[in-house]
């Protein structure tokens, strides 16, 4: 290998973060699983030799942890998605408050476009509620650079900072120059200062003041800052591009002059101005919402972008979902590319290909036997979520994670007092996934014991935090660092929370797990119902031996379909599994009512 | 742009397009490029449609591929290659594995799958390798090694020396695999033998 490529790796932008913290001389780091941001952690965990990582139950847990790391000295950061920051919001808004003394960084991940998320908040909203700076990378090197920027930021004006990445920022990679870890250091352990770390309102009120005094030196160092830079070119057309942005603007429009925000939050007023003028057409490209924009126009600068500005028309740059070079052409006057002959391809009927519950999943037992219900079912996060799609269609609501057992409260109460007249009340069934609970879905639980509801509340414990592939959490027995630790029990946590009915079913098991919903939804009390089954790709074992159609038993009542397994398919009028991607969980076997399913000859189940 | 080579690999969850991204990324590292990729995580790993990308030259800028400039458009699945086909440049070549997936949405009953994918595919591509990565891979004993077959055929449409993907290959995958993984690849670049234009 050359001496050129032997210090550049491939890094994603979440690896690359990893690796910033790691050199920067990070010594703890925690978070909760959420896509896009799940790999920062993962990666991190491979410097556990020098880093503490750890899963939290939730984001807020995950924030404090920081923050009492934070306070003993140690350099920390702390991952988590775009709403997961919703759930951090209490301790973040009064840390801006107390500060910080190790360098603390809040790396938080949006995702614009939805790829995998109920919603599309941008997170730079926060750093201005929360008076805190906000630094935006717009590829890996950049990650790996601005996590270390970040650190001394937050510890030269003791603030916590948000690294904020994207989807296509985090998911991307791109070739790092890597370095060596820089000595940790923890000082000498918590100074006790009452003033400093206590914010009743006696001290808190001059934290206050000490806030706009931070937030005034902040805004004075973005303006000279390496993370904001201006690249003069063609005067005729200056763009301020903010995070991936950058790249796209760079990449189709090589000759303009570019001013680059990498420090979003403390506005850098002064380079603004000073670009500003020294450009004749000004616009402005940021993903999601319009802050960039807003305030330029509020300093009294002339621009355009979502807005239109005084130089005439022009394609506004979209608001709403994810940027890239095809949507922005049209922005800057520019045709998308020739396209390929393959634009005639006869590709409007393709059927569509959404993702689905694998093959084998223990959540399809549980939602197959809901569908013998007249019930509402107020869902939650995780892939459990993907039983809204057809054919399963058994999940009626879902709000944010651990909605799916208050709102399941909600919603009984709301239809016990409904007018009977107008029908029958609805049973209510609230389903949240085993990590879930623990992050937020045992509050509710008690809600409704304490507050005497009648909601079945289905918790579909696969053993893992399923959806962002598969991490630990507090009933797996297994830290991330990778120790042996206690399991916390779902049901121990019900009868903690005063629920009588506790009833744990085998999802595989159809009949047993039927006559369990039947018994519950009877009742007119509380039922926790713990649906157990590990996820078969966790444990990388098939459920049982693959499956096979008897053609000559199967009479197309097309029953075994409504599993929605992607192991089943129907096509030419025949109904067959497909044994590759089977994995023996039988329960085609157990919906038909033909017998004809069996074991597939020369199927060895592993 | 003419300097940025851009690919486009797509397929099904669960097909190994990831892993085919990471070796053609590295790939061009070992070869000295600036390189830039990207991946869609979570979601589309549940048997969803996965699209993936790789670009690299001295500087790449933009991880995304503009539609009509990728060089080559490689599918482990034969209609999810028309799902994406508009990345391909109209000289681009076309590398496509006539697996055919069918998703939950034909079983239930809610679409149809093409029953004419093949000619829609010869009508698409002016430059098209139509070939049976899943027959090869299990002559070589593993139908999950389809991925590197693959790329053994969409590596006849790139610069990339030989010596670049056996080095990207060791990096991305255990020793033990190594040997049937060097020679899956070099199974898919004979299969693109005839497909190959005259002018690469």
């Amino acid at each position: 290998m050359s001496q050129r490529t032997a210090t550049r790796a491939l890094l994603s932008g979440n690896e690359a973060i990893a690796r910033g913290a790691w050199e920067a001389g990070v010594t703890v780091a925690t978070g909760y699983p959420g896509t896009p941001s799940t790999e920062i952690l993962e990666a991190a965990r491979a410097y556990k030799k020098d880093i503490y990582c750890e899963w939290s139950p939730n984001e807020k847990v995950a924030l404090e942890v920081a923050a009492g790391a934070s306070l003993a000295g140690a350099r920390v950061i702390v991952t988590m998605k775009h709403v997961g920051l919703n759930v951090a919001a209490d301790p973040l808004m009064t840390l801006s408050y107390i500060g910080t003394v190790g360098g603390l960084v809040i790396c938080v991940a949006d995702d614009p476009g939805m790829h995998s998320s109920q919603n599309e908040q941008d997170t730079r909203h926060y750093a201005r509620f929360a008076k805190i700076p906000i630094l935006e990378p717009s590829d890996s090197q950049e990650a790996m650079d601005f996590l270390a920027l970040a650190l001394e930021l937050s510890e030269t004006h003791s603030t916590p900072v948000i690294l904020r990445s994207t989807t296509r920022v985090s998911h991307s990679s791109g070739a790092v120059r890597l370095g060596e870890r820089r000595a940790a250091s923890a000082g000498a352990g918590f100074q006790k200062n009452p003033q400093r770390f206590v914010p009743i309102p006696l001290n808190a009120r001059p934290m206050r003041v000490r806030v706009e005094e931070r937030t005034a030196a902040l805004a004075e160092a973005a303006n000279n800052s390496p993370a904001n830079r201006i690249e003069w070119a063609d005067r005729g057309l200056g763009i301020i591009a903010e995070g991936i942005a950058y790249q796209y603007v760079k990449e189709l429009v090589p000759d303009a002059s570019v001013l680059k925000i990498g420090w979003v939050w403390p506005f850098p007023d002064e380079l603004l101005r000073e670009f500003a003028a020294g450009v004749r057409r000004l616009i402005v490209v940021e993903e999601l919402d319009d802050i960039l924009e807003e305030h330029v126009r509020s300093l009294g600068i002339p621009c355009e972008g979502r807005k239109p500005g005084p130089w005439g028309a022009r394609a506004a740059v979209p608001g709403i979902g994810e940027l890239s070079p095809d949507r922005l052409s049209e922005v800057f006057g520019k045709r998308p590319q020739a396209h390929s002959p393959a634009t005639s391809v006869n590709g409007k009927d393709l059927p569509a290909r959404p993702p689905v519950l694998c093959p084998a999943c223990p959540h399809r037992g549980m939602f197959f036997a809901l569908g013998k219900f007249d019930v509402v079912v107020t869902g939650d996060i995780g892939c459990y979520a993907l039983g809204v799609f057809p054919p399963l269609k058994r999940i009626d609501t879902i709000l944010c994670m651990g909605a799916g057992v208050s709102m399941a409260h909600g919603m009984q109460v709301a239809e016990r007092t409904r007018n009977i007249d107008e029908g029958k009340p609805r049973k209510v069934v609230g389903m949240v996934g085993d990590s879930t609970f623990f992050h937020s879905g045992i509050t509710g639980l008690l809600d409704i014991s304490y507050n005497k509801g009648a909601a079945v509340i289905i918790v579909v414990d696969n053993r893992t935090t399923a959806m962002t592939g598969h991490q630990e959490h507090p009933g797996t027995g297994r830290t991330l660092m990778g120790e042996q630790t206690i399991s916390a029990s779902v049901e121990d946590f019900g009868r903690a929370c005063g629920m009588k009915n506790i009833a744990t079913v085998d999802p595989y098991d159809l009949k047993t797990t039927t006559e369990t919903l039947q018994q519950a939804l009877d009742s007119n009390e509380p039922w926790l119902i713990v649906s157990r089954s590990p996820c078969p790709l966790y444990t990388k074992k098939s459920v049982g031996p693959a499956r096979q159609v008897n053609q000559e038993l199967c009479k197309k009542c097309k029953l075994c379909l409504r599993l929605g397994c992607p192991a089943i398919e129907y096509v030419d009028d025949e109904i067959k599994v497909n044994e590759m991607l089977c994995g023996g969980c039988a329960l085609c076997e157990k919906v038909c009512k033909d017998g004809a399913f069996d074991i597939a000859q020369g199927a060895c189940s592993e | 742009m003419s300097e940025t080579t851009s690919i486009v690999l797509v397929g099904v969850g669960g097909q190994g397009i990831l892993l085919a991204t990471q070796i053609t990324a590295r790939a061009a590292i070992v070869n000295g490029h600036d390189v830039k990729t990207n991946e869609v995580h979570g979601m589309a790993q549940r048997g969803g449609s996965v699209v993936a990308q790789v670009r690299y030259g001295e500087h790449v800028y933009s991880p995304l591929v503009p539609e009509g400039t990728a060089q080559v458009l490689a599918s482990l699945e034969r209609i999810e290659a028309l799902r994406f086909a508009s990345y391909l440049a109209p000289d681009g070549l076309a590398v496509v594995s006539s697996q055919a997936i069918i998703p939950v949405t034909v079983s239930s009953g809610q679409a149809g799958y093409p029953a004419d994918a093949e000619d829609r595919l010869r009508a698409a591509f002016k430059r098209l390798a139509y070939i049976d990565a899943i027959g090869a891979a299990e002559r070589l004993c593993d139908s999950r090694i389809a991925n590197v077959i693959l790329l053994g055929a969409l590596s006849t449409a790139l610069s990339l020396p030989p010596e670049c993907w056996a080095e990207a290959i060791a990096q991305c995958v255990k020793p033990a695999y190594r040997e049937i993984n060097v020679r899956a690849f070099k199974e898919g670049k004979k299969m693109v033998g005839s497909a190959r234009p005259s002018t690469a």
